[in-house]
């Protein structure tokens, strides 16, 4: 296929009825963004920048974090926004450079089953998350907490 | 009557080594597309990474702390470094394309809102850097 045989910018594209996913494909990449920018600058200024930087996250840090509701919702609202995000980004790509029909059907299909497992997963520990699990070492910050309930 | 057609280049115009009578080909427009492009598959590959890696914490202490003190090295230390310059450049470049199809003040001023986003993206890796650089290599050698 050559440029000349493609229709011209201005030409009405014939569409389907109902919902224009693209459209609000397009509409979710610049919502999330905004919102990623903020969640993500503040995941990265609390966790790399204040306190011991890289060297103060371990089991304990994180246990912390997961124990106030604020930062499990702003990592839940990470996930999901980022993956999304990342994933139709992809989709993007791989449209614009897969062109055989079958392969580009086949990877769009993977890329979303791929996303949507890692948002559960993700989801799930978050959720789920239990500071007191059973192999917990002795010298633990936790162990005194995790004693006494 | 009706405003002149601007005139549409040939295919051999449009692919030749020098761009002529096209929006996209060459120069800033072409660059930023092509950086966020790249910057936002390495943060798609690494969140897949992150996800998997922080998922430990409901495994065990040991397993997350172990996998932790991987990213602690300075080798590993560099490339979060180059992870943060990825994505603060993704970020702000971002922001400037949400700008650029909102506001027509800012699409006539595309290009140089593009070395706005390179002058910011400097001062905030070089921010980050300064301090997490010397958290990284504080402790090569062994001491914790």
């Amino acid at each position: 296929m050559t440029a000349d045989t493609l229709a011209a910018p201005r030409s009405t594209a014939p569409r389907a009825k109902g919902a224009n996913l693209e459209k609000w494909g397009w509409v979710y990449m610049r919502v999330s963004g905004v919102l990623l920018v903020v969640l993500i600058f503040g995941h990265l200024f609390t966790n790399l920048m204040v306190g011991d930087g890289i060297h103060g996250i371990n089991f304990g840090f994180v246990a912390g974090k997961l124990a106030d509701p604020l930062w499990q919702w702003w990592d839940v609202a990470m996930l999901w926004l980022a993956l999304i995000h990342g994933a139709n980004g992809m989709r993007t790509i791989i449209n614009d450079y897969v062109t055989n029909a079958k392969v580009r059907t086949t990877l769009v299909w993977a890329l979303w089953i791929v996303a949507g497992l890692l948002i559960l997963l993700g989801t799930l520990v978050v959720f789920t998350f239990d500071p007191c699990i059973p192999n917990l070492s002795p010298d633990s910050v936790l162990s005194e907490i995790c004693k006494a309930s | 009557m009706s405003a002149p057609a601007r005139v549409t280049p040939s295919v051999a115009q449009t692919t030749s080594r020098t761009p002529r009578g096209t929006l996209y080909r060459g120069n800033e427009g072409m660059w930023s597309w092509v950086l966020h492009r790249i910057t936002g598959v390495a943060i798609f590959f690494f969140l897949l990474v992150h996800i998997l890696d922080t998922a430990l914490i409901r495994v065990a202490p040991d397993a997350y702390d172990a996998v932790m003190s991987s990213y602690k090295n300075p080798i590993m230390g560099l490339g979060e470094t180059v992870l943060v310059a990825a994505i603060v450049y993704h970020a702000y470049n971002g922001l400037r394309i949400i700008a650029v199809d909102l506001w027509s003040w800012a699409t006539r001023h595309q290009r140089q809102l593009w070395w706005a986003v390179l002058i910011l993206w400097a001062v905030t890796v070089g921010g980050f850097a300064a301090r997490h650089l010397p958290i990284v290599f504080s402790s090569f050698g062994g001491a914790h």
